[in-house]
């Protein structure tokens, strides 16, 4: 069982992604972002759930919808805000933005915009991990959508092959963009990593207690070198796919969003949980809401009042 | 400009025996070195480049990889960016096409994206060279693609000697380094110093001197080059032979000196001609030599086809000594 310090922890992390991506929405709305943002809504029981089995200097990959995951392994609020908005302050001095926030210090290996793409980097830093002799381990995040790239099966093949310690960590949140997966699936997803050999696991992704535990157990099982595994978690994705995806009823019905959200909200099935079990009350769990509202606002503001990188820094960093 | 100073004494080896020593000298020298690709380990390469090297390191170094290049690129990108220093080994030049995501959107970008927090230490080893009668896809010459990627080096090696001191200097750079070997070239024997050595990138190589016109190559080029020289010497042509020996960095300074000298200009290399690497150089030297210019630059690259199977077409389709020799003297004005 999980303790109920830890499961106030999770609460917290999950409200702190929630609210982020929230003030994310609004920045766009009014214009203050740049570019676009694929929100984590819906789905931060997983990243949670997953960053909180594992150490700091594990490693993870993340993708497009990649605020969830660096917020989970640890990242700063400000300094997400601010590379964000493309400012001097943020992970990536303004030069990642969005879908490219790398943060080394806690082990992420930066988002990915190429679905699929961090494959080969999670696989390769778990090889790294098994030939410095660590036992740290690699978590790939990525959606069902990459199911369809072909790197993914190269990797897994080669992970079982070598009984790498990594984890493929697949996020079904049902929709490749704007298409039910369904329709570009073909078999099962589990069988994809069955075929390697590799031991999988089907879970509820919306219960962020059940996602640790599970996710506890395949990191000890590569942390002692008995290789990779495969972690299927279904979740939704509350949001469209980017923040400018608002008329959605042509690829998921508002019914289904509605049922989602009414019924497998991971942040108030957690806080439920709390209430009944009698860990805290309603009013605890308020105080902690404006407690992070409070963090989030303070995190844009310096964020919008952060300066932008200097013109000349568009040439450094291209070679080290 | 960079006169190579063999000082030391050397052997006489092979272009193949050059790659090898270098790498077994790096992976002595530091081990978070370490191979992988399609048949490096006990085959030793289908070219046999790096045989010996799994009975000394082990096949935890020298590791076999699934026919996955995609893959095994990839997996290099994350080795490199958590502490070791990886050498991938892609067979066929043409197999580029398989690697690109991993080579151009990971590797490259990485550094810049990352705001200059992760690097890239790795090399990625691969062929190039027609004249093999291996066909249109295991013979194409495509450094262009990887020269035009900001974030990559890109590595030309022509002699044994150049091929180890290169290879040197690529391991122990802290970018993705693309290194071009002409599969052609790995038999051709040249002295090579059987101690440390490492030669820096950007710095071109004047492998003959001449003061009529500069031939600047690439590769498997300046083989050629330097026989179209020998050439054009029977027609008391003074020809130079510059050889660029890396495309990313390239040293213009260089190659601008040396057409300014001579007032005349041709670019060889295997790759495309068209958007070919040789329009970019006769660019550079067009732009910093042209009041020097006794007329237009000229390049010579491989024919825009695919490359072809049968012997007869295929010669065609790369530039030949005589060929170069005879642009050379048109442009000269000696016909």
């Amino acid at each position: 069982m999980v303790d109920s310090d830890k499961l106030l922890r999770f609460y917290r992390q999950m409200l702190k992604i929630r609210l982020f991506e929230e003030q994310v929405n609004q920045l766009y709305l009014g214009a203050k972002m740049p570019g676009l943002a694929h929100l984590y809504i819906g789905q931060e029981a997983v990243a949670v759930g997953v960053c909180e089995a594992l150490r700091a200097d594990d490693y993870i990959t993340s993708t497009h919808r990649g605020h969830g995951h660096c917020l989970a392994k640890g990242a700063a609020i400000d300094k997400m805000f601010a590379e964000l908005l493309g400012k001097a302050d943020g992970y990536c001095r303004g030069k990642g933005g969005s879908m490219h926030i790398a943060d080394q210090e806690r082990g992420n290996l930066g988002a990915n915009a190429i679905v699929g793409g961090s494959a080969g980097i999670a696989t390769g830093a778990a090889l790294s991990a098994k030939m410095r002799g660590t036992d740290q381990v690699a978590v790939c995040f990525f959606g069902e959508g990459a199911l369809g790239q072909g790197l993914l099966y190269e990797c897994m093949n080669m992970a079982a092959l070598w009984k790498l310690p990594v984890i493929y960590l697949c996020e079904n949140n049902m929709y490749n963009e704007y298409t039910h997966y369904s329709e570009t699936t073909a078999g099962t997803i589990e069988g994809r990593a069955q075929a390697f050999g590799i031991p999988t696991e089907t879970i509820e992704g919306q219960d962020v207690e059940l996602v640790y535990r599970t996710a506890s157990k395949l990191i000890e099982r590569a942390r002692k070198s008995d290789g990779p595994s495969f972690l299927l978690c279904n979740t939704y994705r509350f949001h469209g796919h980017h923040v400018g995806d608002i008329d959605r009823a042509y690829y998921r019905p508002k019914k289904e969003e509605e049922e989602w959200k009414e019924r497998r909200d991971p942040v108030k099935l957690l806080a439920d949980k709390l209430v009944r079990s009698e860990i805290v009350d309603r009013q605890f769990l308020a105080g902690t809401e404006s407690e992070i509202a409070g963090e989030i606002k303070s995190g844009a503001d310096f964020a919008l009042n952060a300066p932008y990188p200097d013109a000349t820094e568009v040439d450094q960093d291209v070679y080290a | 400009m960079a006169k190579q100073a063999q000082t030391t004494a050397g052997r006489a080896i092979t272009f193949a025996q050059a790659i090898n020593e270098a790498l077994a000298e790096e992976m002595r020298r530091d081990p978070k070195v370490f191979i992988l690709g399609e048949d490096v380990a006990e085959a030793g390469t289908p070219f046999k480049v790096l045989s010996g090297l799994v009975k000394e390191f082990g096949k935890e170094r020298v590791i076999d990889s699934p026919i996955s290049e995609a893959g095994i690129a990839g997996i290099c990108v994350g080795a490199a960016m958590t502490g070791m220093r990886p050498v991938v080994d892609i067979m066929f030049g043409d197999f580029a096409t398989l690697v690109m995501d991993q080579m151009v959107n990971q590797a490259a970008k990485t550094h810049y994206m990352s705001g200059g927090k992760l690097t890239v230490p790795m090399v990625m080893r691969t062929t190039l060279g027609a004249t093999r009668r291996s066909a249109a896809q295991h013979s194409q010459s495509l450094h262009a693609w990887f020269s035009h990627i900001p974030g990559l080096k890109v590595v030309l090696p022509a002699t044994p000697y150049d091929a180890k001191g290169l290879l040197k200097t690529a391991i122990r750079d802290d970018n993705p380094v693309v290194f071009f070997e002409d599969k052609m070239m790995y038999q051709q024997k040249g002295v090579v110093p059987a101690q440390d050595y490492t030669i820096p990138f950007g710095v071109a190589d004047v492998k003959r001197a001449g003061k009529d016109i500069t031939l600047v190559a690439t590769s498997s080029m300046v083989e050629v080059s330097l026989k179209a020289a020998e050439i054009l010497q029977a027609s008391n042509i003074s020809a130079e032979v510059v050889d660029v020996r890396t495309t990313v960095p390239l040293d213009k300074e260089t190659l601008i000196a040396s057409a300014q000298k001579t007032t005349r200009a041709l670019v060889v290399d295997e790759g495309y001609e068209r958007y070919g690497v040789t329009a970019e150089i006769a660019s550079v030297i067009a732009d910093g030599a042209f009041y020097y210019l006794d007329a237009p630059v000229k390049r010579m690259g491989a024919m825009d086809v695919p490359v072809p199977f049968s012997p007869v077409l295929e010669d065609q389709t790369v530039p030949t000594p005589e060929s170069v020799a005879e642009t050379a003297r048109k442009l000269c004005g000696k016909m």
